[in-house]
């Protein structure tokens, strides 16, 4: 078959402009409070719980009844169907039933005319606790062995034996913080009401099925009853997976009783309170390794908080368990997983799902190795990596087969000049006596496809309209990643035509049903795969018909940038559709698409669970304030595999932002509860994310653009979530210039996030030390 | 004549009767159906609602960028605003800022976009305005500190920055070299909105006073003693988006013309109330260097172009950042009441956590700043946050030394914002210091007793042992960074840090 000489420009590997740029930047993309208001709107205002964990005696809310403007005021009692939303299991209540759980736990809702008469009205309840013993912190919960979901243990070898007879021994811990996702448009809802009981529900979710899927079960109607919908997010990152059902539950459930439209908007306060985080951890290790740092043996207990119910910390913990080697070969391991229940908000996905937890407990385990032995850590990074032909099993008995991080970490080493600033960074720290600098290269390993195998599935909907134009739809949604642009080329690509062609449209679940979460970085694998099958089906469709129209082998038809030759004749794509229409072809279909390969045994903890690994690398250098530990991160060098990308353009972004956003878990992003269970970090004002001049000066970003070897979507891979991991490298960095004030003599061992205030109080620990040291 | 008039865009609205505390954002978004800005954090940290507004600046139009969520819509009143919706040209064509933005990728999600675009349209539109501004050769690295500073407060979670700074370059770019458009007839408009006279708006539940001149403002504050005072609306807006309190009778600030002036005398600079930042830095720069960067650190662009000076003042917060740099170098207040004025230093304003020397008919007109002459004086200022952009203080310090010819201390004021529920001084430590010889081992003795001097507070910025520690180590890097060879000490934003 002849190759087509001219090619799209907007096709595969095209840096498309992010098909609502345009959109974006004047103002006209619509995010749901966009959305002009339907007629009789009611705004609904949630009341919280004020404690941590007590009985309810009283919750009297006749007053909030009486109140101005108030159209409907709902608690548990007004629940037709199941009061949860639970993702997996149960555990989730819509609003609290004579037990409060967390701070910000729902109570009740109240639906007025304005959103501040729903507030107001909202403080004329009555409500009598009985305070119960409440756990805060993941300390805690562990000597209470409360926990959300049974702990799970993975073992390979004798790592107890093995751990006694190492040359060398090194145990300590890490607490881990976690993480808001703050994606600047908050969780929001809006419940329009048909006929019979039907609800439109506009919702701001990367899973519109779960979302529709519990708001029938809440109102106890068919899930043919719920359609929801969803254009574009304005940011999600994990924090829309689960939890904008309990806000569309609250939504439908006011529509269902007034029938009235409804509007369920967090503002920023209520949606940090009353959403789960990242999980933070406390994570135990204990390593045995040889005079040359390979690790010989290595126990982790990893104990996590998950709030106060499961949500989808078993997953997230299951992905920790699969990312304590990240990188790394660890012949005789043992790990185990505690899911610890607490009186806080359930914790839930955030872009890397408790993997990245997991990575920064093994990069600080390596670290202490390097230290202990006086070496370079790099050396002691690459003497563990997974080997390329051996030495190549997860403790989960996967076989690693596409290890390039060997190849990854060395064209790093050349370009970032690694070797070369090592030196001069400790030549520097010699002569400085007050800025210490420190430089750390960290790798990322990351499975890709979801740990709950039946989700790796997704379906697409393509029609043909007969002036050519092409509708697509897909299961997936667009929270700022490009997902929609991604899809829209490859279905370009197939058909070989230009991209505005294509109208890209919102996702909803009456279009393709019973679709996975856009999670788990599969967006774009699953999605795309789907909507490529789609269009495949309609190509031959079209082939086959031309074909017959034109008394041509099927093979001499073939779709170009100039249009549909068919044997000798070039027939414009409209025209070509136009033929089929009339011919009585049929021009729309779905499409459809499993992952294949993946399985895994939860009881045995083997099996392989993923489809492949994404790989990635970074180097960062950081400059540390010793008066006052504050810090800036001088220098940033990527390299990172995104298989064959794309759209080059998108995947850089995702690799910048992601990075900057694992940099910012681990310098200044700090949640503080207090001992009461009330989170004080809920705003802007007190929680800080990473701003324009935390961006390193000087970034360079490599991506490496090789073929995936297992057969993914134009051989491309999954960017989302990997390069948050990159970010790792910051903290490592500081931790290494702390390391420096006693000529690394030992591990500062700075918990994360690693705010100023803990790199300072780490810095005046090592000059005590050094100090002592002396005398 | 009480209505509130200004131009929404290009159009002239008139209000006669709306609400003190409405903010832009929420006329914008539910009373105009305006879309396009956004609602983040509703408490003027994130910067997705920013708007600009125009106004008029001896003759000229000067551009601005604000948080659109905690500024009132009555605070508008002889202006412009300008939202993301009146960018495009009438072509359709983009403003610059925008195409530069879609070129590069420099949105993801979107949300935080517009608010992006505002914040580079009003330094476009200013850049383009005042040749002076104009730099043939902007460095790389020149641009990006600049940009830095422009975005400060516009938060963005999804690109990691990179390509907005691109885009940024470009537009500055273009800025420098694009005359600006006629903007006689906006002028024209402004000029004949400009109010004059003083305005009130009364309501069943809230009354708006906006007096013209000082002498009317003493005589509705006697009038009014309850009154809410409001000046740029920085925390005022903030106790209606995020305590929901409700004000009954709120006075404006900003429209009296005698409190926006800046004087500088001999030996003395002294800000009006109704000067913001933005407004006083050019003069505080030129007359103390050495607080350049403490400025920028102290808030956003944002913020920096609606609070005041004195508004960080009267508000008695124990964590702003002006008052522990104002002690420092002995400034005064001026109390201001129909029965006169009163002149006071300001550290004696602080009389404990939520209380300050103001009668209820008084306001501060003006805080007046001793310049540093020639003297030997030693002064410096310090923020430690942790982040540093638009983030309240985990710990501000100000020292301020005169020595005499044999090198021994004669004057000490060393005081610190986020260690007492007041901006305090280290009284200990400054009687301790006064007299001996400017020596390290003296500061480091002398450090010792701030731990006498203060019993921080541990809350979520800092625990006390922190601050402390800090309050300790940054009395030291006062010494170190007075000596003439020192090494480095300050971290370069560049990431150019050289050690010989």
């Amino acid at each position: 078959m002849p190759e087509p000489v001219l090619e799209i420009k907007t096709g595969v590997s095209a840096s498309v402009k992010h098909d609502s740029a345009s959109k974006h930047v004047s103002g006209e993309a619509v995010y749901i409070d966009d959305l002009p208001e339907p007629r009789n709107l009611l705004h609904v205002y949630i009341a919280q719980s004020t404690q941590a964990h007590a009985k309810i005696l009283k919750l009297d809310l006749s007053a909030v009844k009486q109140a101005d403007g108030v159209g409907a005021v709902l608690c548990a009692a007004d629940i037709p169907g199941k009061n949860d939303y639970g993702a997996v299991v149960d555990g989730d209540p819509i609003f609290a039933n004579a037990l409060v759980e967390y701070i910000g736990q729902p109570l009740f809702a109240v639906a007025a005319e304005q959103i501040e008469q729903a507030r107001r009205a909202a403080q004329l309840a009555v409500v009598e606790y009985a305070p119960l013993p409440a756990l805060i912190h993941v300390k805690e919960a562990l000597a209470a062995r409360s926990f959300v979901l049974p702990s799970k243990k993975f073992q390979r070898g004798e790592p107890a034996i093995q751990l006694a007879q190492s040359a060398n021994r090194l145990h300590g811990e890490i607490e881990i913080g976690g993480q808001d996702h703050f994606y600047l448009e908050s969780n929001i809802a809006l419940a329009i009401p048909g006929e019979d009981n039907d609800l439109k529900i506009y919702s701001s979710t990367q899973h519109p099925t779960e979302v529709q899927h519990c708001c029938a079960r809440v109102l106890d109607v068919p899930d043919h009853a719920i359609n929801v919908e969803v254009r574009r997010m304005g940011g999600g990152f994990g924090g829309k997976e689960s939890q904008p059902a309990l806000f569309a539950s609250i939504a439908a459930l006011v529509s269902h009783h007034t029938k009235r439209p409804s509007k369920v908007r967090l503002d920023r306060d209520d949606d940090m309170i009353m959403t789960g985080k990242r999980h933070d951890y406390l994570i135990h290790y204990d390593v045995g390794f040889t005079d040359e740092g390979r690790i010989r043996a290595i126990h982790f207990e990893a104990a996590s908080r998950c709030g106060m119910s499961a949500d989808l910390s078993g997953s997230i913990n299951d992905r920790t368990m699969f990312h304590l080697d990240n990188a790394y070969f660890l012949e005789h391991v043992s790990i185990e997983s505690h899911r610890c229940k607490t009186h806080t908000v359930s914790n839930t996905a955030f872009r890397g799902f408790g993997g990245p937890q997991g990575m920064v407990a093994i990069e600080r385990v390596i670290d202490e190795i390097a230290y202990h032995l006086g070496k370079d850590p790099l050396a002691i990074r690459k003497i563990n990596y997974y080997g390329v032909t051996d030495r190549n099993i997860t403790p989960y008995d996967m076989k690693v087969t596409d290890n390039i991080l060997p190849e990854i970490t060395a064209e790093l080493e050349k370009t970032s000049n690694y070797a070369a600033r090592r030196t001069e960074i400790k030549r520097f720290n010699q002569h400085s006596l007050y800025l210490k600098k420190g430089i750390a290269l960290t790798p990322v390993k990351f499975g890709i496809s979801f740990t709950a195998t039946h989700l790796n599935q997704a379906g697409a909907l393509i029609h043909i309209y007969t002036d050519g134009s092409i509708h697509l739809n897909h299961g997936g949604t667009e929270m700022g990643q490009g997902l929609f642009t991604k899809v829209a080329q490859i279905v370009a690509q197939e058909f070989q035509v230009e991209i505005d062609r294509i109208k890209i449209t919102a996702t909803t679940t009456d279009k393709v049903p019973n679709t996975a979460p856009t999670a788990a970085s599969s967006g774009c694998d699953l999605n795309g795969k789907a909507a490529q099958n789609a269009a495949i089906i309609l190509k031959n469709r079209l082939i086959e018909f031309a074909a017959k129209q034109y008394g041509v082998e099927e093979g001499g038809v073939i779709f170009t940038a100039r249009g549909v030759h068919v044997g000798g004749q070039l027939i414009a794509f409209d025209e070509l559709v136009k033929q089929a229409y009339f011919a009585r072809v049929s021009l729309s279909t779905t499409g459809f698409y499993s992952t294949p390969k993946i399985h895994f045994d939860p009881n045995s903890g083997k099996g392989h669970p993923f489809f492949y690994f994404a790989y990635g690398a970074a180097v960062s250098e950081v400059t540390v304030d010793t008066f006052t530990g504050e810090y800036k991160v001088d220098r940033v060098d990527i390299v990172h595999d995104c298989g064959t990308s794309i759209n080059p353009a998108i995947d850089t972004g995702q690799i910048e932002g992601g990075f900057i956003q694992g940099m910012g878990w681990l310098t200044t992003e700090e949640l503080v509860y207090d001992a009461k269970g009330a989170l004080r970090t809920h705003a802007p004002s007190t929680y800080k994310i990473p701003t324009c001049g935390d961006r390193p000066r000087k970034m360079n970003i490599h991506l490496r653009c090789v073929p995936n070897r297992e057969n993914s979507v134009y051989r491309s891979k999954a960017v989302g979530e990997p390069p948050l991991m990159l970010g790792i490298s910051v903290f490592n960095a500081l931790n290494d210039a702390v390391a420096s004030i006693i000529n690394y003599q030992a591990h500062p061992r700075i918990d994360a996030p690693a705010t100023p205030e803990r790199v300072l109080l780490a810095c005046e620990r090592m000059r005590q030390r050094g100090d002592n040291h002396d005398a | 004549m009480n209505a509130i008039r200004f131009l929404l865009g290009q159009k002239l609205i008139e209000l006669e009767s709306v609400s003190p505390t409405l903010t832009v954002l929420n006329y914008l978004r539910y009373e105009q159906k305006k879309i396009g800005t956004k609602e983040g954090c509703a408490e003027g940290d994130c910067g997705a609602c920013t708007v600009g507004i125009a106004e008029l600046k001896d003759g000229q139009l000067h551009y601005r960028a604000v948080n659109a969520c905690i500024m009132f819509l009555v605070t508008l009143d002889g202006k412009q605003l300008l939202t993301v919706e009146d960018l495009k040209t009438a072509d359709g064509n983009f403003h610059p800022v925008q195409q530069s933005m879609v070129d590069c990728h420099a949105s993801q999600c979107g949300f935080c976009t517009p608010g992006f675009v505002m914040s580079g349209f009003a330094e476009f539109q200013n850049r383009q305005c005042s040749p002076k501004n104009r730099l043939k050769t902007m460095s790389d690295e020149y641009q990006t500190t600049q940009l830095t500073q422009i975005f400060a407060g516009n938060l963005c979670r999804c690109t990691g920055y990179g390509p907005i700074i691109e885009a940024g370059k470009s537009w500055l770019e273009q800025a420098e070299n694009t005359p600006p458009q006629d903007r006689a007839c906006i002028v024209a408009v402004l000029k004949a909105i400009e109010p004059l006279e003083s305005k009130q708006q009364r309501s069943d539940e809230q009354t708006y006073i906006q007096p013209s001149s000082v002498s009317e403002l003493t005589e509705v504050l006697a009038q009014n003693p309850n009154a809410t005072l409001l000046a740029g609306g920085t925390d005022v807006g903030l106790w209606v988006t995020k305590q929901h309190k409700i004000l009954n009778q709120v006075i404006y600030l900003g429209q009296i013309e005698a409190l926006k002036q800046i004087e500088c005398s001999s030996n003395r600079l002294e800000i009006g109330a109704a000067v913001t930042y933005s407004e006083a830095m050019p003069i505080l720069i030129q007359h103390f260097p050495m607080m350049e960067e403490y400025l920028y650190r102290h808030s956003s662009t944002q913020i920096r172009n609606s609070g005041t000076i004195v508004g960080n003042i009267a508000n008695g917060s124990p964590i702003g950042d002006m008052p522990p740099a104002l002690i420092a170098l002995n400034a005064q207040i001026t109390l201001t009441s129909q029965t006169g004025q009163r002149i006071i230093l300001l550290e004696n304003y602080f009389i404990s956590y939520g209380q300050q020397d103001r009668r209820p008919d008084e306001f501060i007109e003006k805080v007046s700043i001793p310049l540093l002459g020639k003297s030997s004086a030693l002064f410096k200022v310090y923020k430690i946050s942790k982040r540093f952009e638009q983030d309240i203080s985990s710990v501000s310090a100000a020292f301020y030394i005169e020595l005499d010819d044999t090198q021994h201390i004669q004057t000490a004021r060393l005081c610190y914002g986020g260690m007492a529920g007041t901006p305090l001084r280290a009284t200990l430590t400054e009687q301790t210091l006064i007299g001996q010889l400017w020596t390290e081992p003296t500061l480091t003795d002398a450090a010792l007793l701030l731990a006498e001097d203060f019993s921080p507070l541990s809350d979520f910025r800092a625990s006390k042992e922190y601050r402390l520690t800090i309050a300790m180590n940054l009395l030291k890097k006062f010494f170190i960074q007075s000596q003439d060879q020192s090494p480095p000490t300050q971290l370069s934003i560049t990431g150019d840090v050289t050690c010989a």
